[in-house]
């Protein structure tokens, strides 16, 4: 596989799952691009949960009764499809930062090659939210013929300054904790790797996941486990109890490398910059219909960063809609149930439907 | 589909772009991309409108139509809609100048509120009238900008629109062509539908 830096991968692996039945037509196909530290275990059961049980599974907006749903892990991640930590066949031993930096359109790349593994010519539609909006973006720009609806949830056309600047911290906590070992922590077995700055990247991140007004109604001032405050520098307050919950739970799920390979692809993620993507889009035959999707407390992607792509996708004359959802949860909302939102996408995923299935 | 968009229909240009301002459910666009074969976008903010719209297959953007109407491009539209949105608007004159920037060419239907029912309702009671073309009473209804007729072609000539065509109404919203003769509308008509160019 040549990626879009002209570096090479010989050897990829992907990793998805699927859910419910193609059609004969194979025409019902909806895939999910998932967000920085998703994986492909999108819809599950109450014994092993998905990450996106709100939206996709039966009955669900996403229905997996009438849809035929795609999963992949992303490249560069580590649950499954080739990644850093996967071996080098030119050397034998797994890539570490040897592993070429990655970009949204490579995400996209792979996923239009599995689908025509899967004998899809044309998804019904793909729905993503946060990194996994981009992926839709990107898709239905790069290709627009082989995608009927994109869905675009709390996503961004380009990172703002602060964006970068919270990527830029939270790999600096990782590649700065001295058990990073230049990349090499998986040689050295006796070694847990930079587990305290993989874990201090993810308890920043969770802080810019959630609004303001979020933390304060879920926490508040209160203390974990206590009545008065124990005057200490260890956990007190309870919103350090839940990051540091959050950061400790992520390392048994989550690879270093991975994370600065995936938020590093979203910091050069600048999907109008291409001369040709209107071009493109206007020369398709058929047209791409876009849902761009906001949350009024996401302070992550702000609604400013979902206008931009919609203002962007009207003004060369593509059916696109738009809505700002009022949620409490910040950029985590998109994950959350909040029916109005999902009641918009199930409406938007109705009439894509029209025609299409057989309801028998 | 309500009688006074059917009417609204006739005025649009076949195949042309259009922007519909305070669209609701996407009837109207939805109607037109079938019969008149135009494209085009809705606004609103009413999330349930935005929904019914969106599950028609109409394309909605979610925005304040006193304030943000600037994301759309200069003369990025053949034609812009306000079928009963004028007079809901905070700056009706903004609005208009508006329509000029983005198409040049719009479709602007209102009640009467100098219609002869209005009048005698309002000598007769001394109360704010209330009618099925003004079904809202004074304290909750979303028309601020009220006008008569005469009102409202005097705006268009001030700001150098001129009338097209006009339609008037009866208070179903269904054309009446014939309570226009004599220059009477503006006592005869429930309202009108007018397609302004600005010169």
């Amino acid at each position: 596989m040549v990626l879009d830096s002209g570096s090479q991968l010989t050897h990829v692996e992907v990793a998805y799952e699927t859910w419910g039945t193609l059609n004969d037509t194979a025409t019902n196909a909806i895939f999910i691009p998932h967000a920085l530290t998703g994986d492909s275990h999108a819809s599950g059961t109450p014994e092993s949960p998905g990450w996106w049980d709100t939206m996709v599974g039966p009955g669900k907006p996403v229905d997996t009764d009438r849809f035929f749903v795609i999963c992949p892990n992303l490249l560069a991640g580590c649950r499954g499809t080739t990644g850093p930590l996967s071996v080098d066949p030119a050397t034998g031993r797994p890539y570490g930062l040897d592993f070429p930096l990655i970009s949204i359109s490579d995400f996209v790349q792979l996923h239009r090659r599995l689908i025509r593994h899967l004998k899809i010519n044309r998804l019904l539609a793909c729905v993503g939210g946060s990194l996994g909006g981009m992926q839709a973006l990107q898709w239905a720009v790069d290709a627009p013929e082989e995608m009927a609806h994109a869905v675009v949830v709390a996503a961004s056309s380009r990172l703002s300054a602060q964006n970068i600047a919270f990527s830029a911290v939270a790999r600096s906590a990782i590649m700065r904790d001295p058990a990073f070992n230049s990349g090499r922590y998986f040689e050295d077995e006796s070694s847990e790797g930079p587990r305290t700055g993989l874990a201090v990247a993810r308890m920043m991140a969770h802080i810019t996941y959630l609004s303001e007004e979020a933390m304060q109604d879920k926490f508040g001032r209160r203390i974990q486990d206590a009545e008065t405050p124990r005057l200490r520098f260890g956990v007190d307050f309870a919103v350090e109890s839940y990051l540091e919950h959050q950061g400790s739970t992520f390392l048994d799920r989550f690879d270093p490398l991975s994370y600065i390979y995936l938020s590093r692809a979203l910091d050069y993620y600048d999907v109008f910059a291409d001369p040709h993507w209107s071009d493109r889009l206007q020369a398709a035959p058929t047209k791409t219909e876009f849902l761009v999707m906001s949350f009024d407390s996401d302070w992550r992607f702000s609604t400013d960063h979902s206008r931009r792509i919609t203002r962007k996708l009207e003004q060369a004359r593509q059916p696109v809609s738009f809505r700002e959802i009022r949620a409490s949860h910040g950029h985590d909302s998109f994950l959350l149930d909040v029916p109005d939102y999902l009641d918009t996408v199930k409406a938007f995923l109705d009439h894509a439907a029209e025609g299409v299935l057989d309801e028998a | 589909m309500r009688p006074d968009l059917e009417v609204v229909s006739t005025l649009v240009p076949p195949g042309a772009r259009v922007l519909d301002l305070g669209c609701g459910h996407g009837e109207l666009l939805a109607y037109l991309a079938k019969t008149h074969d135009c494209t085009g976008t809705g606004v609103d903010t009413d999330p349930e409108s935005l929904i019914a719209a969106i599950r028609r297959g109409v394309s909605v953007i979610d925005l304040d139509i006193d304030s943000q109407l600037d994301e759309f491009a200069d003369g990025s539209y053949d034609i812009v809609v306000l079928s009963q949105t004028l007079q809901a608007t905070r700056m009706p004159e903004q609005i208009m100048e508006q329509i000029r920037r983005i198409a040049g060419l719009g479709v602007v239907s209102v009640p009467n509120f100098a219609h002869w029912r209005n009048r005698v309702s309002l000598a007769c009671t001394g109360r704010m009238p209330v009618s099925r073309a003004l079904p809202h009473r004074w304290q909750d209804t979303p028309n601020i900008h009220l006008s008569s007729l005469s009102d409202l072609e005097q705006l268009f000539a001030e700001q150098s629109f001129t009338i097209k065509q006009r339609i008037t109404l009866d208070p179903e919203g269904r054309a009446a062509k014939g309570i226009a003769r004599g220059g009477r509308a503006n006592l005869l008509a429930a309202g009108a539908a007018y397609l302004v160019a600005s010169a």
